[in-house]
């Protein structure tokens, strides 16, 4: 009994009125491999990235033209002209957004989505970049769910050359000193260089982990390796337009030479140096440990038990990092069937709430004011290491008392249900004494629902 | 709002075995506040009080070089004009600005950064609970009520002292009745009963302040001076900025950046009325930028960098600097403005000074990590 709430909230999103608790919470949890959709229709009726890069550079061009005429006349505009090309862009993140919340409110494989949001988090850009806004939800859904049922280093290659963290991270501008562009550049006294944003977070963020042991000349080196791997449709200039939006390898920008990374020395040409290296980073030991780590601690609890890293960490490296295998290991590994509760992420709260009272679309807009007042508005942490997975970033006195304002008013907005039935439907096995005695004693069908909503067993996973 | 207020006024929340006692609000004997401001992301030092009296400065910033209308504060230092208002708190002897200084982190992880910099360890990760937190406990009433401006507490402010957190929302008001069942199915939780508890009284408290809902740069200074005022105001306050990592195309959104900083903290002052005299703001980032402008317009994760000293009891009109210079062979490991004051060390001695805490004791409680000996002659005595 307590497996299946273990199984529908910590691995889940959490339990969907109506739907019985899964008998054999194991089995239930390795067939959603099969039952995942990495590219369901709501999907497929979103722009793709080319779109998003020619919406972005209409968007760029269209404000620096409001910007000169604003300048020119007299007459003072009522908003800000520079800023409303930009309207179909947050059009798109929120219609984006909305699919990604009611994906997660219907899936018949939450243990996947949990993974693609995990995943999405890992390798976060954030929309406070305006060039994000339009391409966050494409990044999920073109990168991330097709890959999240893959190898490592297909996530990873995938990531890394989507435009949205070549942009996010300033990587598609960084141009090799002596690439021919460069060169030229150069010649012109108008040097433009090496970026190295992109090279560092992929080192410390996304494979190896911060304090790992490599070295400044290591983030250099990656820097120069990466040069090329750009986007095209955005330059001004038509050398650097490409052959049309979306990712492109730019050779004349590319920095020439043999490379050294982590001690290996690297002589491929063009974009195959750079793949080489992340190909290398992909299966290095402590990527196999970062990644092992923080999945323990997604699953396991906010200090990972040493036992479970390790268990994942070989499956990691035993596999040359083929998630499946890993994601195996963790559901038939004890330690997260009796670890101690994670306290909820607003996101997974929102979740598990809207689910729990049977929501199954939800207006962009709605989400995304919840979301902004509850602390985590959908693709943007702000910065490139994503959310934080541990308690004290999420149990703040404030953020709590918001989730209980929300849950009064998700019950209100709601049709009759009867709290009671439902909290042992969501927490089977697991309802504590205080909260059935708050539900039983509630004044009114809508205040038990809110109640059972803001109960401590809502609160953790 | 009336609801809430006159339901604490009645003491229907706070009576009964509830609330644990340590939570009634305290009024600290000491009237010194505190305003620590972190700029996450790693603010340009070297762009927000630029060395124009540097010869090696212009060369190495290029395009970033953009001093029009900036503020000229000696023969070295000119401040960025988008910081006009701090400017005249110099001019009148409040603020101080230390350069090239650092915590003790030399790598260029803003996340360890940050770290280092909130829990005065040496090392990241080396320990759980931050400075701010610490401080609590060596002020002379401990209830010294702490409180960061977020919805969740910052490392700074992490550890065993109970402290608050507000952060202004537009939803609307629950009702009372489920709020106080709310708090009796939280009474047997030992997690969820402490922060439910702090966060009703914070609430009581900004729902006594007046209209403003801290949107915008100006709001949260005013917010923050509204939560600090009165007896049962916090004394020791953090305020998150983020925001500040400037990679590319650095030159428009600096200056937007420190013209939001400028106006936080002139409402601030504004707000703090009187209370300003006994005021310290702190305003700090977890490592400066790389000295030469990059090949996108702005600049990478440095090391030396910048921190503001700003208050009543300042003794400010100074720029505090050891200058390293910036030719290439003073650079530190080729790339960075070299940090030659320790910035605990000036933290130390600014809270120190501020608080009447004894010099050494306060350098080994809040920076364990080390800082040599604290600065002396940061605050007016």
């Amino acid at each position: 009994m307590r497996d299946s709430s273990v199984a529908l909230n910590r691995f889940g999103l959490g339990g969907r009125k109506g739907e019985a608790p899964p008998p054999e919470p194991r089995r239930w949890l390795l067939e959603q491999f099969t039952r995942f959709e990495p590219r369901p229709a709501a999907i497929l009726a979103l722009p793709d990235s080319p779109a998003l890069v020619t919406m972005f550079r209409e968007a760029r061009d269209n404000q620096r033209e409001a910007k000169r005429e604003a300048e020119a006349g007299d007459n003072k505009p009522d908003i800000a002209p520079e800023l409303r090309p930009y309207r179909a862009l947050r059009d798109a993140y929120g219609e984006a957004a909305m699919v990604r919340t009611n994906l997660a409110l219907n899936t018949p494989a939450p243990f996947v989505e949990r993974l693609v949001h995990f995943w999405a988090n890992h390798f976060a850009v954030s929309i406070d970049k305006l060039v994000s806004l339009g391409l966050a939800g494409a990044f999920e859904f073109e990168a991330i769910r097709p890959n999240v049922l893959g190898k490592f280093g297909d996530l990873l290659l995938a990531v890394e050359r989507h435009p949205a963290m070549l942009l996010y991270l300033d990587q598609a501008q960084s141009i090799g000193p002596d690439s021919m562009l460069g060169q030229i550049a150069a010649r012109r006294g108008n040097a433009r260089g090496l970026n190295e944003n992109l090279a560092r977070e992929i080192l410390e963020l996304h494979t190896l982990g911060v304090r790992s042991g490599y070295s400044q000349d290591d983030v250099t080196e990656l820097a120069r390796a990466l040069t090329g791997w750009s986007v095209g449709g955005l330059a001004q200039q038509p050398r650097l337009r490409g052959p049309g939006p979306g990712y492109w390898f730019a050779d004349l920008i590319h920095q020439p030479g043999e490379r050294k990374v982590l001690g290996k020395r690297y002589g491929q040409r063009g974009e195959a140096q750079g793949e080489a290296i992340l190909r290398d980073l992909a299966v290095h030991p402590a990527t196999a440990r970062h990644i092992a780590t923080k999945l323990a601690r997604h699953f396991g609890g906010d200090e990972p038990p040493p036992s479970l890293i390790t268990k994942l960490e070989q499956a990691f490296l035993r596999s040359g990092g083929d998630l499946p295998t890993v994601y195996r290991t963790l559901i038939e590994a004890p330690e997260p069937w009796s670890g101690p509760p994670k306290f909820r992420t607003p996101w997974d709260w929102t979740l598990a709430t809207l689910r729990a009272v049977g929501t199954e679309r939800l207006p962009s807009l709605i989400n995304a004011n919840a979301l902004n007042q509850l602390g985590q508005p959908t693709w943007k942490p702000g910065s490139p290491a994503g959310w934080d997975d541990t308690a004290p970033s999420w149990a703040g006195p404030d953020a709590l008392y918001r989730r209980v304002e929300v849950a009064e008013r998700i019950a209100a907005r709601v049709g009759p249900i009867d709290a009671r039935t439902l909290a042992e439907q969501l927490f089977p096995g697991a309802l504590s004494e205080p909260t059935r005695k708050a539900l039983a004693g509630a004044e009114s069908p809508a205040q038990a629902l809110a109640l059972l909503l803001a109960s401590p067993e809502m609160m953790r996973r | 709002m009336i609801d809430r207020r006159s339901l604490l006024a009645n003491g229907a929340l706070l009576s009964g075995a509830l609330f644990a006692p340590r939570m009634a609000w305290a009024s600290a004997p000491t009237e010194r506040r505190l305003v620590f401001v972190i700029q996450r992301g790693a603010a340009d030092g070297l762009a927000t009080l630029a060395p124009t009296g540097d010869p090696a400065y212009a060369a190495l910033r290029g395009e970033l070089v953009d001093i029009g209308g900036g503020i000229k504060l000696d023969g070295m230092f000119t401040l960025h004009p988008a910081l006009a208002q701090l400017a005249s708190r110099y001019q009148a002897g409040e603020a101080l600005f230390v350069h090239a200084t650092a915590s003790p982190y030399r790598d260029r992880s803003h996340f360890d950064g940050q770290n280092v910099l909130e829990t005065g360890g040496k090392l990241p990760y080396d320990r759980d609970d931050g400075w701010m937190n610490r401080l609590i406990g060596l002020l002379p009433n401990s209830d010294a009520k702490a409180l960061a401006l977020s919805p969740a507490i910052p490392t700074a402010l992490r550890g065993p002292a109970s402290v608050s957190s507000y952060a202004p929302t537009n939803l609307p008001e629950a009702s009372s009745e489920f709020l106080q069942r709310v708090g009796r199915l939280y009474a047997e939780d030992p997690q969820l009963h402490g922060l439910w508890s702090e966060a009703v009284q914070t609430r009581a408290m900004a729902s006594l302040q007046g209209d403003d809902n801290g949107r915008g740069a100006a709001a949260a200074g005013k917010l923050a001076a509204s939560l600090m005022t009165g007896p049962e105001g916090a004394r020791l306050v953090m305020v998150e900025s983020n925001g500040w990592d400037t990679h590319a195309n650095q030159r428009g959104r600096l200056a937007n950046q420190l013209g939001g900083l400028d106006a936080m903290l002139a409402a601030l002052r504004d707000g703090l009325g009187p209370a300003w005299a006994d005021t310290l703001v702190i305003v700090a980032t977890e490592f400066g930028r790389t000295a030469a402008v990059n090949g996108t317009g702005g600049t990478d994760h440095g090391t030396g960098g910048l921190a503001l000293l700003l208050g009543g009891t300042v003794k400010g009109g100074r720029v505090l600097a050891d200058w390293p210079g910036l030719g290439p062979s003073a650079l530190y490991e080729g790339r960075d403005l070299r940090p030659t004051t320790p910035l605990n060390r000036v933290l130390a001695g600014a809270l120190a000074g501020h608080f009447g805490l004894d010099p050494v004791r306060a350098a080994s409680t809040l920076f364990p990590g080390g800082t040599g000996k604290p600065l002396e002659g940061l605050i007016r005595t």
